[in-house]
């Protein structure tokens, strides 16, 4: 029995003894001169796992009497994480080991945070995914202070932990209430309370703080708030890591729980993602026209898509999950290739955040700039760059769900929203020329960056079938 | 075959369009000229070998969406391939005509590379008209129909740096949308009635339509009507019918193997052809075609009046082409389609060849378009005015009369004029003769004021005067021979008798069993000759078997609706009417044409003097017709002027200051505040952080408290 469920698992369990083995190895032998090298061979591990669970069968696996589930769905949740993270560890190694802060530790962090997320992806019950959900966030707080002698990356570490906690007591709090109203902290048995007549205001309130709890990590308006701060703080390459993979993990597990646990209620709680979904899209773009730092820019158009990314859950259906899964794909290739870029803008040596950096980049570097240009274009939706498709997806969900109006509102954000992007084009194209960035050789980023803008481009063939993986898991979440 | 007849001005058009940096000018020039000349001896092929028996060639699937479903095929029976030869030979010879005419365009400066454009643009024109006779669903002609519009705008506007010819680009274009509009309203209501496209569902449901009521506008009507109609107003758009007939005038413009290929031989003609083509709604619409006939009338005669007093060369002609125009319309309008179509085809024949002919004059005079700068040129190009003049012979229509023994324009243009004496219109009647008159007039006129009396004008010009190169005579010489030979071939099989008509056609014919009233085809011979209705080709057959040229009359058309090329309906009998038309009818067009051949030597070979004289007698009269009857004037007044003054409000006040403004307020005003607003919320205090989230889940709690736990 027990061996049955372990081998559901197993990938977790293969992912969570490599990092507890290169810790214990790390620290009894070169510390962090093995920095470089754990970093590539977890992102390698990393990479052949989501390989692995990409081809695995078809079919719905359940693990420890229903408090583990491998179906479809989590299955793309855990391809997209997998892959994302790999492609995070690969982008910071270079930039990281450069300026001294490639700490053996950071890979380790980083796989254990996987771990966490596929456990949050594949959870059936409230305490599994309380579990996934804290070992992803302990190992996100303390990436997120790694550079422990810069005082804003400490601040970033240290708002993110009082913040982070005051979510999870939310989130328990929301547990405990529905554990006391449904008398079953499984899924499958809060859906059976569910079943009969109508919700009780009990799991209501507990379904309210659960979704709270659950906002905060996808960092929805209004519990974004340590969205600007922390990307901003942190290390460069650990903003990426913040602004994929744990979107995916929490986006996917909120959808887990909205339909696994509380399938019967969607009018109850449709509306409430709608309202966070609609100040989400408006806050985003609204307040990323006034930053200045790309970071704090990306940390407001990451809470803008999130909220592109609620309306698809938002209305409840087969096909809003299936948007959702394509937004969030596309979404986190977007980022992949814009902060690939990001990492790249340096001026002697140093980082430099300011869009103003960017005035007449094109001139310096065509190929880069145009690259970018793809990217940003994408972000903003502008047809015919995989974005729009994404947005186009959510905004049919909606329409489709019977929310034309959260639909209409989207499409006033984005125009909202399409101004930051533009800025930054039209800086690097027809901006004064100012100072000069460096010019940044490195391949790895370079590849990724290009890589990412191609896929905007030539997805719109058939979105490199992504479109029906994502259909196909979507399918399996509601039934 | 069809399809290589149709595809390859397109591929023409594509290689010289887009590919004459790879092959070179001269190579552009000379691959869209072998294409069009291997799709001209394709449609002859066609036209000659064809049976008469409809044929459907499906090239692709073309829309499936709902009900509609269509392919894009080509529709092969007599109408088409009469179209093909006309468009494919007049194009391929004013594609051989440019390599002269075009040689050298002052309009360009040196080393300007124009030539492929232009025969890019001719080709793309046959395509699209090519595409517009072939069509086999009401989507494909439109198509067609919008496409030739296309090549015609882009070659009005050939010489775009001349303001006057984008003018008039535009003003094709703009006076076309309206005739459009009409058109795609026709169109939508034959979808939305007989919910199909295609001419074959389309013609079987017209008697359907006949008994359709539908109310339109301020009253009800048949649906057959309401369609004949706004199809016509498609039709009067790209034909330069009276009212919408302003453009064509201004469309001379464009370079003059244009106007002889589009503005005179095909695509004006496209309305007519679309009458035809619809004969089957039009034959169940007895006031529609009554209205096509006036209105035809109408225009013959009006722009017979204005071409008597042009003095510019290819404007002379241009009204005589609307004018011609106007003479079709009232030969489909009466019932007689195939009088129209003969009109169609010899008319393309003289009227490409007058335009050619115009065209060299005015390539020896250096571009000098004004008549009164002509003069005397007999000598120095005799080749162009022998041409010419065989083309007036053609246009004037000079025969014998009484036998069908004559040029081109006599017989079919005889053929009309009987056809509307016989459909009962006197108007009509009267008014092309006196049109015939007027042509006669003005196309005399044109030949004495060029090829006549002293050269006046520019004496340089005259001094240098020369025949044009072989390249540009040919196709005068191949064209002449059309304009003589056309109508004496044909004559039988457009405008013979019915059991002639109906073999070409493909109509099925019957014996007529009531033999008295063959006259006026008022008291028809109803239950009889539906009897015969479904034997088709098998009666055809016997019938030409039995009944030779003589026994007119005995036989009638009794095919259904889509049943061969033409649908002409039971009880229409006025071609029969128009052969037993007495012999002053007859006559009438031919002395009609003497007068103003008389009138046209008195007033420019003896007394070149009286004609200056009678300008300034009867003055008001001249300028009326100088100013082509105030049309331009009164357009301009009446619909111009307001429409751009409207235009003006809605963009300066409607869209400027109202959409613009408060766009700019939102965006320059309202955004950036919240945008400050969020920037403040984001002090940098955990505490602050802390505090939303709770308002956030309080604000939410409350909310499902209040509402969401309601039920």
């Amino acid at each position: 029995m027990i061996q049955a469920d372990l081998t559901v698992i197993l990938p977790e369990i293969v992912l969570a003894l490599f990092a507890l083995l290169a810790l214990v190895a790390a620290v009894y032998t070169g510390k962090d001169k093995l920095g470089p090298t754990l970093v590539w061979v977890t992102a390698a591990l990393m990479l052949l796992l989501g390989l692995w669970i990409g081809t695995a069968p078809a079919g719905t696996q359940e693990a420890f009497g229903g408090m583990f589930i491998n179906d479809g769905f989590a299955r793309f949740a855990k391809v997209v994480i997998l892959l994302s993270a790999a492609l995070v560890l690969v982008m910071s190694q270079e930039y990281m080991s450069r300026r001294g802060i490639l700490r053996f530790e950071y890979p380790v962090l980083v796989a254990l945070g996987v771990v966490g997320m596929l456990v949050m992806v594949s959870a059936g019950d409230l305490m599994t995914l309380y579990m996934g959900l804290e070992l992803q966030s302990l190992a996100l707080y303390v990436v997120a202070a790694l550079r422990r002698d810069s005082v804003k990356s400490t601040e970033a570490g240290l708002k993110y932990f009082v913040l982070g906690a005051l979510s999870s007591g939310l989130l328990l709090y929301g547990a405990s209430l529905v554990y006391g109203y449904a008398g079953t902290t499984l899924f499958s048995g809060i859906i059976q309370t569910a079943q009969h007549g109508e919700v009780s205001i009990g799991l209501l309130f507990g379904l309210v703080f659960l979704i709270s709890g659950l906002a905060f990590k996808v960092s929805a308006v209004p519990f974004h708030m340590w969205t600007p701060d922390v990307y901003e703080g942190s290390p460069t390459p650990v903003t990426v890591f913040f602004a994929t993979a744990p979107k995916m993990a929490a986006m996917g597990m909120l959808a887990r729980l909205l339909f696994d646990a509380f399938g019967n209620a969607i009018p109850d709680w449709s509306q409430v993602i709608a309202v966070l979904s609609l100040l989400s899209m408006f806050v985003g773009s609204v307040a990323a026209i006034g930053q200045r730092d790309i970071k704090r820019l990306m940390a407001y158009s990451s809470i803008t898509h999130m909220g592109f990314a609620l309306m698809g859950l938002a209305s409840g259906t087969v096909f809003g999950v299936q948007s959702m899964l394509i937004y969030m794909a596309i979404y986190v290739t977007m980022n992949i290739g814009t902060f690939a870029f990001i990492l790249m803008m340096e001026k002697d040596g140093k980082p430099v955040t300011d869009i103003n950096a960017l005035n007449m980049y094109s001139k310096r570097e065509p190929g880069k700039a145009l690259a970018m240009l793809v990217l940003m274009f994408s972000m903003a939706g502008v047809p015919p760059m995989l974005g729009f498709f994404g947005k186009f997806y959510v905004l049919r969900a909606a329409y489709e769900g019977g929310l034309a109006w959260l639909a209409i509102a989207g499409v006033v954000a984005s125009v909202i929203a399409a101004f930051y992007y533009l800025r930054i084009v039209y800086f690097m194209y027809f901006g004064k020329d100012g100072e000069e960035l460096d010019t940044h050789r490195s391949p790895v980023l370079w590849l990724l960056l290009t890589a990412s803008a191609v896929v905007m481009v030539a997805g719109i063939v058939n979105m490199f079938g992504v479109d029906g993986a994502a259909a196909a898991a979507a399918a399996t979440l509601l039934n | 075959m069809e399809t290589i007849i149709l595809f390859a001005p397109l591929v023409g058009a594509i290689l010289a369009g887009f590919g004459w940096k790879i092959i070179g000018e001269t190579a552009a020039m000379w691959v869209t000229t072998g294409l069009l000349f291997l799709s001209c001896a394709l449609s002859w092929v066609v036209f000659l070998s064809f049976d008469g028996v409809t044929q459907h060639i499906e090239v692709l699937r073309f829309i499936e969406s709902g009900s509609l479903s269509t392919s894009w095929s080509i529709r092969l029976d007599r109408l088409t391939a009469i179209m093909l030869i006309v468009v494919t030979t007049v194009s391929a010879f004013v594609h051989l005509y440019s390599f002269g005419y075009m040689a050298h365009d002052p309009a360009f400066k040196d080393g300007e590379s124009y030539k492929p454009r232009f025969f890019a643009y001719l080709s793309l024109f046959t395509f699209a008209m090519l595409s517009l006779v072939t069509a086999d669903n009401l989507v494909q002609m439109f198509f067609g129909w919008e496409g030739v519009g296309l090549a015609s705008y882009l070659l009005i506007g050939f010489y775009y740096r001349k303001p006057s010819a984008s003018a008039a680009a535009m003003k094709a274009f703009v006076v076309n949308r309206v005739g459009d509009f009409g058109f795609s309203l026709g169109m939508f209501a034959l979808f939305f009635l007989s919910d199909s496209i295609n001419f074959n569902d389309v013609f079987a449901y017209a008697p359907t339509l006949a008994e359709t009521k539908l109310t339109f506008l301020w009253g009800e009507w048949t649906a057959s009507e309401v369609i004949a109609i706004l199809l016509f107003i498609g039709a009067m758009g790209k034909s330069a019918q009276l009212l919408l007939h302003t453009w064509l005038p201004d469309a001379m413009e464009g370079p003059t193997p244009v106007s002889a290929l589009i503005h005179a031989a095909t695509m004006v003609t496209a309305g007519v052809f679309l009458v035809c083509r619809m004969s089957p709604v039009m034959e169940f619409a007895p006031y529609a075609t009554g209205f096509i006939t006036i209105l035809g009338a109408i225009t013959a005669f009006f722009a017979a009046t204005v071409g008597l007093v042009q003095t510019d060369i290819k404007r002379v002609i241009a009204y005589s082409t609307c004018s011609q125009l106007g003479y079709m319309f009232v030969a489909a309008g009466v019932g007689v389609y195939s009088a129209a179509m003969f009109h169609l085809l010899t008319h393309a024949f003289f009227k490409a060849l007058l335009f050619l002919c115009a065209g060299s004059v005015i390539h020896a005079m250096h571009h000098e378009q004004d008549m009164r700068n002509y003069g005397g040129l007999r000598k120095k190009i005799p080749f162009t005015f022998w041409t010419m003049v065989l083309g007036t012979l053609a246009i004037t229509g000079v025969g014998i009369p009484l036998t069908h023994f004559g040029f081109a324009g006599f017989l079919s243009k005889d053929a009309i004029i009987e056809s509307a004496w016989a459909g009962g219109s006197t108007f009509g009647f009267w008014a092309l003769v006196i049109a015939a008159a007027f042509t006669s007039f003005y196309s005399w006129r044109l030949i004495f004021l060029t090829f006549f009396g002293t050269p006046r004008g520019d004496k340089h010009a005259h001094d240098h005067a020369h025949e044009s190169p072989m390249v540009m005579l040919i196709p005068l010489g191949v064209l002449s021979l059309g304009a003589v030979f056309a109508g004496m071939l044909w004559y039988n099989n457009f405008f013979g008798h019915a059991d002639q008509l109906g073999e070409f056609y493909g109509i099925p014919v019957a014996e007529a069993t009531m033999h008295g009233d063959a006259g006026h085809g008022e008291t028809a011979a109803h239950g009889e000759t539906t009897a015969a209705h479904g034997e088709t080709t098998a009666a055809a057959d016997t019938a030409t078997e039995g009944h030779a040229a003589e026994g007119g009359g005995h036989m009638v058309f009794a095919g259904e609706p889509g049943q061969g090329a033409l649908y002409i309906g039971a009880d229409n009998r006025v071609l029969e009417a128009a052969h037993a038309a007495p012999a002053w009818v007859k006559v009438s067009p031919f002395i009609a044409m003497v007068l103003g051949l008389l009138v046209a030597i008195w007033f420019y070979l003896v007394n070149p003097a009286l004609p200056k004289k009678l300008a300034e007698s009867q003055r008001p009269l001249y300028l009326f017709l100088l100013n082509k009857w105030y049309f331009d004037e009164l357009y301009d007044a009446v619909l111009v002027k307001p429409i751009v003054a409207l235009g003006r409000l809605l963009w300066k006040r409607g869209d400027g200051k109202t959409i613009d403004g408060f766009l700019n307020g939102i965006a320059l005003g309202v955004v950036p505040f919240f945008t400050r607003l969020a920037g403040r919320a984001q002090s940098g205090y955990i505490f602050t952080y802390a505090f939303w989230m709770v308002l956030g889940i309080a604000a939410l709690v409350t909310w499902m408290s209040i509402g969401g736990g309601a039920h």
